[in-house]
Order: structure tokens, then sequence, then C-alpha cells
């Protein structure tokens, strides 16, 4: 399917899409304006399909510096009264919380949505934090779809819901709701008057009224009693919500879960035949306490099965204490289900099990001796740095650099950042060995040369220095710490699939923008060791380490060289070998760790398709075995 | 056609196109009125990691497959076939490619990379339909190594359980897919298709 087809579709149609996609469906129907993002994954396509697809939907789109800046521009475009979309990672709400509290407080005109993707058993995070506490931090509801149909629908409602009590809403997905692909069937798309607009997007205007959007502590206490009255309306509605579905089948157990551990306990109850009454909530905060009380009322044992922690849970709890019922509850504080990781049906049926006791029919795996052998050998397939990598060469550049200055492993500390170069704490480059959050490595940095007499180097992407390593670098030269920070400038924000950043040219909309330079940046914190490189000269490279090792203060590395995986980049020739040459030290093979060399039979092998002729092997090689 | 309950999972090395196969089937199966769902996984994973997606023809909610169940285990690569048979059963259908990618990370680890007869011979002996077939060279002989994940797409399709015709997953790879490698992919399906019947 052609992704423009999500904007032309029309009602009634159906589409086989993936969640975030469904997403941006739902996001157009709903008729928004504006939408800002920093990517994170699992909720990273949301932003590449609205990238491609904002000026065909009249949408403005940014590829904001960080979560905290896109939940502003969020905010102040539902405060002028347009619908206006947010979406990042979980991770991505600790960023932009700080204005995510207030907006509870000052409310919104236009519809406003947060989609924030939560990441159990962390695919491609730092943590398992569960988005639902911070609905009921904020005091914003929350709802939470468990399939691509209904978070497309979810979102049209969420924008209604949101401008009827103008309050923003949240929507908390996972990543097997995200990354979940399923049948949509599509609905009508809202017509948005432009007409008075000189832009493809709608503008709305700005009514002031200091008492609503100027929390000073004058308007703040009687903004947040507004905000528990609007709440208190709300309770009602998420009473009364046809997104909360009532299976009952007059069985005397049943089962409290929403999202994606819903569907499994659907299917383990649908497919193998254990009846359970069922009650699936999706508007989950505020709590629907009346419906869930109507619900267990007359069972005599609860499940309650949820990913992550236990928040239904301790909710179905207080409902059993207000109305003074006793049955049991079987979830994660009692152990019937795990506290962490993602669930599946395999899961869910073992903790059913462990209350039910009905026959289980264990598969007998039966393994032969030489297959439970085979399963026990089989090597991992470990994410790496690709082929052609410019971090590759800095990693092994900073090594060289500490051995000619006879620097131990222990003598240097690597404060590691979010991004691609995070592989760096795989052998052989053993780079990371502090980590925090995104931006973290530049503050990590000065800490750690405040706190010890140990070298430190920070490794921090191009994107990630936009996002929130400018105020650390700030600091560290204001607090005269002394450290090296490493800016892995690749041209791109890599890891989540290759969107683009304030460095470089283009915005998210693929409109020309002004280019900002992160040398400039570093120098106007008057940092006196400032020096951008080519990572793939390798000599000059490590020996701008050795310089930045022996100088007193702050120094800025930037390496500049573009991620191989960009598109439309023009690669050099592969790299051959030798063999006459080779005297099969393993060198490339063993210090390098590049997919493209691998030794096979006693022979050096270069992948002459997986090869992308960056040349770096050939410095390392002593004996000239590699060449172009 | 017995069954209109199919899962499939697929597994390989990312880059290998494994995700686009598996958006060809689900959009089959959608076009010939069939309830579908799917998981993927993006992210880390694509840095030449292990990558997976599981797809569910049927009535489920769920896009992850329980362990034991699949009706077709699906991979690209001779290792990935390996780490996915939780999901097998003694009959699922299991069909793989024979060219090894062998991980970088090998050099710095105490493991190495198992002999591809070892793992045919072994899967064979516990599993009941079990087929190793040379993907990359069935690719090249259709054209191009590009058409690797075509091949693979062919060879899902003989599965006499499998509820989508070949005709219907050929539409629907044309939809999905440049039409300038139509030809090419059509020989690949092909090729998958009778290497595997």
């Amino acid at each position: 399917m052609n992704l423009k087809e999500i904007v032309t579709g029309k009602k009634g149609d159906k589409q086989f899409l993936l969640g975030n996609e469904a997403a941006v469906r739902g996001a157009i129907e709903a008729g928004v304006s504006v939408a800002a993002t920093y990517p994170g994954t699992p909720s990273s396509e949301i932003g590449n399909v609205l990238s491609v697809l904002a000026k065909d939907a009249g949408i403005y789109f940014e590829f904001s510096t960080n979560e905290k800046v896109a939940m502003e521009v969020a905010a102040t475009a539902a405060a002028s009264g347009l619908r206006s979309f947010t979406f990042m990672k979980h991770v991505g709400l600790n960023v932009a919380s700080d204005s995510f509290m207030t907006t509870a407080y000052s409310g919104v005109r236009g519809g406003m949505v947060i989609l924030v993707a939560d990441d159990p058993s962390v695919f491609s995070s730092q943590n398992e934090q569960d988005t639902r506490h911070f609905a009921r931090l904020a005091n914003l509801p929350l709802l939470e779809p468990s399939n691509c149909q209904e978070l497309k629908d979810m979102m049209v409602y969420a924008f209604d819901l949101s401008e009827q009590f103008e309050l923003p809403v949240i929507i908390r997905t996972t990543t097997r709701i995200s990354h979940m692909r399923g049948i949509v069937e599509l609905g009508n798309i809202k017509e948005i008057d432009k007409s008075s607009s000189d832009t493809h997007w709608k503008k709305g205007i700005f009514k002031k009224n200091p008492s609503q959007y100027v929390p000073v502590p004058a308007f703040a206490l009687s903004m947040h009693e507004r905000l528990w009255d609007k709440i208190e309306k709300i309770n009602d509605v998420s009473n009364k919500s046809e997104y909360n579905i009532n299976l009952n089948s007059k069985n005397k157990l049943g089962v409290i879960s929403s999202s994606s551990a819903f569907n499994y306990a659907y299917d383990t109850v649908n497919k193998d035949g254990i009846d359970l009454s069922l009650l699936k909530i999706g508007f989950s905060y505020p709590f629907p306490k009346k419906q869930v009380y109507e619900f267990i009322k007359d069972l005599e044992g609860i499940f309650v099965v949820e990913e992550v922690d236990p928040i239904m849970e301790k909710e179905v709890l207080a409902v059993i204490g207000e109305y003074g019922l006793n049955i049991p509850v079987y979830g994660k504080i009692d152990k019937t289900f795990p506290m962490f990781h993602e669930f599946n049906q395999d899961i869910v049926k073992e903790g059913f099990n462990k209350i039910l006791n009905y026959s289980k029919e264990n598969y007998d795996e039966n393994y032969s001796q030489s297959l439970k052998d085979l399963i026990n050998e089989v090597p991992n397939r470990a994410p790496v740095l690709c082929a052609g990598c410019p971090h590759r060469s800095m990693f092994y550049a900073v090594r060289k650099a500490m051995d000619d200055l006879r620097l131990k492993n222990d003598d240097v500390i690597f404060a590691s950042d979010i991004g691609c170069y995070t592989l760096g704490i795989n052998p052989p480059y053993e780079t990371a060995d502090y980590l925090l959050s995104m931006g973290s490595s530049i503050g990590d940095g000065g800490g750690f040369s405040v706190a010890t007499n140990q070298k430190v180097v920070s490794f921090i992407g191009d994107s990630t220095f936009f996002h929130s390593g400018i105020a650390p670098l700030v600091n560290a030269v204001h607090n005269k710490q002394n450290f090296i920070v490493t800016v892995l400038d690749n041209r791109i924000t890599a890891m989540t699939g290759g969107q683009p950043n304030p460095g470089m040219p283009i915005d998210g909309m693929g409109d020309v923008a002004p280019e900002i330079s992160i040398r400039k940046i570093a120098l106007a914190t008057g940092c006196d060791f400032v020096k951008v490189i080519n990572p793939m000269n390798l000599e000059q490279t490590i020996d701008t380490y050795k310089q930045a090792f022996e100088h007193e203060g702050v120094s800025v590395i930037i390496s500049k060289y573009p991620c191989t995986l960009i598109k439309g980049l023009v690669h050099k020739p592969p790299i051959t070998i030798d063999e006459n040459k080779c005297n099969l030290c393993n060198k490339c093979v063993n210090e390098l760790a590049c997919p493209a060399i691998s030794l096979q039979n006693n022979k050096i092998v270069i992948d002459s398709t997986a090869c992308d002729g960056c040349g770096l092997c050939m410095q390392v090689c002593k004996y000239g075995a590699l060449k172009r | 056609m017995s069954n209109e309950n199919y899962n499939i999972y697929i597994c390989g090395v990312g880059g290998q196109g494994i995700i686009k196969t598996s958006v060809i089937i689900g959009e089959a199966a959608m076009n010939q009125g069939l309830k579908v769902t799917m998981s993927e996984i993006h992210g880390m994973s694509q840095r030449e990691g292990s990558v997976s997606t599981e797809l569910r023809i049927g009535d489920y909610d769920s896009s992850i497959i329980p362990n034991h169940t699949a009706d077709m285990l699906l991979s690209f690569e001779p290792i990935e076939v390996v780490k996915g048979l939780n999901k097998a059963h003694k009959d699922t259908k299991i069909v793989f490619n024979t060219t090894p990618i062998i991980p970088s990370s090998l050099s710095s680890s105490d493991k190495s990379y198992p002999s591809v007869d070892k793992i045919t011979s072994t899967l064979k002996e516990n599993f009941n339909n079990v087929h190793a077939i040379d993907g990359d060279k069935l690719a090249i002989d259709a054209g191009n190594i590009v058409s690797l994940n075509m091949v693979l797409l062919g060879a899902i399709v003989t599965d006499d359980n499998f509820p989508l015709s070949k005709e219907s997953v050929i539409e629907s790879m044309k939809n999905n897919l440049n039409p300038k490698f139509h030809e090419l992919n059509i020989k690949a399906i092909e090729n998958g298709f009778n290497a595997v019947k």
C-alpha cells in the first residue's frame, strides 16, 4: 500500500495499517492542524508518516528538538483553538513532563491529544516505566487501545473529549499496539475551513486570559480546583464509556484487562475454552469504578491482567474496599502474574492456571539431545554498528589514543548516550560505562570529572546534542569541568530511522531549513578546544583525542561524517583483500567488529555487498593487505 | 485451503525484507476477506540484529503466536530458524534459507557458527515437515538476490492449509512493490514455490 492512501482513503475503505499509521489516520480524520514530536521507538513511525503526509493532510508538522518543545508547540496550538497532536515514547514524556503538568492546569480550547508509547520488555528503551502513572500525576484522562482499529477510533474520540472538557487527553499504547498491524476501517475526515489561512494548515487565534494561562500562585490554586472539577465530570463519562466492554459470561470468576494484555486474556478465554467473564477497560483514567463495581459485585474472584505496573489492580482493590466487598484479586501483587516484562498468551494462561488448575496441555518438547545442544550452541545476533558507521572509527581511535598515552581501561570513564553509539557497550569497543537518559552524557561527564580524578569521555549524537546536550555543555564550561565531549554528528537522527534534526538543512515537512552549527554553539560557550574532524581519517582522529586528553578543561570533538544508511548517499567501492599480503593477524576482524569482515576457513573475507568502502580497515591493516 | 486460521512466524536478519513480505501476506488476507493481525519489531533490531514478525490469519485478537502453535515457521537464515523453534510443534511446516549470515559479534564470542548440514539434519530428526532451501541461489536464478524474500514468499504458499491462493499473494505483491520488479518477483515466487512443493 502506498502511504498516501492514509490520506486519500475514503470512509468504509479497509487498510492493513501499522498501529502508528492508524494513529496518523485518526489524527487526519479528527482534523488536526498542528503536530509535533521528537522521534522515539515505538512511536517513531507516526512522525515518519506525518512528515510525508503533513502537507496533503493540511497539517503543520515538526520534528521538535525534544519532547518538551513538542509538548509546548502542541499546547499553544490547542490554546489557540486548533486541534493539536503530540506523541512520544514513554521516556519522552519525562522530558516533556514539566510543561505537560501545567497543560492540565491551563487546559485547552482546541482538542489536544498526547499519545505515549510504552515499551514493556524494553525492545528499544532504557526502562519499562508505565505512563498510566502520569495520567494520575497530572490528572488527565487516559485511553488504552487494544488494536489498530481502536487506536484510530480512539484518536478521533479523544479529540472530541478533549474539546468538550477543555483538557488534553492521553492515549497510551504499548510496543505491541504501536507495532501491531491490523485491518482498519476508515471513517470520515473532518472538514477544516482553511480559507483565511495563508499556510497549508489552518491558523487559530489566541485569546488572552492570564487567569487561565499564567499559573502564578494567585491563579494556580483556582486552576487546580478547575482541573478537579473537570475530572469529576469526566469520571461520569468514563463510567459510561463504550470503550469499557463487559463480556460477562455468568462465570463467577472474572478478568479485568486493558491494552495489549487484553488481547492475550481474550484469546486465552476464546481459544482455550477457559470460561471467564471479561471486562475490557479502554477508558482507564479516571478509573471507571462504578462499571467495575457492577462487573465484580457478584464475582468470587477477579484476575487483573495488565502489563508493567499493578495500577488497575490497586484501583480494583480500592473499589472492593470502598464498597465493602470481599473478593480475592489475582494479579501482580499476589504474584499470579509477573511484575515486569510484556505478557503473551502463554504467560496469561500460566497465571490463570495457578488459580484454576485446569488440566494443562503441556507441550512435550521431547527434543533429541542433539537439538538441545544445537539450541544452546546457536550464537546470538546482537545489533551491531553498520559497516561504514563513523562511530566505529571514533571508538577505535579513542582506544588507540589511550594506548599511546598509557591510559588503562579503568583510567577513563565513558559516558554514553541514547543513540546507535550505545552499541559501543559491546566488545571490542567497550565505550559505554554510564548512561541515564537522552542528553545525559555531558552532564554525567561533568559530574564524573568533579567526583573523580579519572579521565572522562562523553559520546553524544547530533540529534541528542540538540535534544538536551546544550544546557549541560554550558554548565560544564561555566563550572570549569575537565572532560572530553564527543559529538558524533552523523548528519541524521539514525537509530529511530533517519529523521532530520536542526543540524540539517531540512525540516520535518521536507522543506529547506536553517542548519544550526554544533561547532558555533560549542564556541559560543567559550570552550577553547573545539575541533571538527573527519572520523575516517584515523591518524588525525587518534591525534585529536590525544590532544584532548592532555587539554585542561572541556574539549569538544565533533566527528562529522554521514550515517551510511542515509538514502541517496554515494558509497565508495568495496575494499578487497590481497591474500598474499595478509598474515592473518586478525586485527581487522577482532578490533573493528565490522559486519563486512569475517574470518572464514582461516581466511579474511570481505563481504563486498555489505562493505561500504569506508576504508577504516585499510588504515588498521599493518601489512597493506586491504585495498580499494 | 481447509483451514481459515493460520499462524506464520517469520524470522531472519534485519534488512532481508521480512516485514515487507509479511505485509504482502497480511494485505492478501485482508483482500480475501479474512481477519488478520500481525506483530513486527522495529528499532535497534534493524542493525543486523534478529528480526521477526508474527502473522495470524483468522479469529485472533492478539498478534503474538502462543508457543508451539505456529502452522508455519519461515526463516530467512539458518540459525534464526533454531531461535524460532519455540513457536513450532512436531508438524509445523518449517522452511528455511540455507545461506548463513555470520553475526559479526561472533569474533568476540566463545560460540561458533554451527554447520548448516547439522542444523538441517537435527531439525529433520525432531520435526516432521522440514524444508531447507537455497533461497539465495533461487533468487539469483530469478534474476537478483534482492528477490530472496519473494522466494520465501513462494514457499509459504505451498502449504495445503495456507488459506491464501498464490494468485492473491502475487496480486498483493504488485500493490506493494515497484512495477519494475514485478516480473523478477513473480519468477522468484515461482522458484520458491517449486523448490518446496
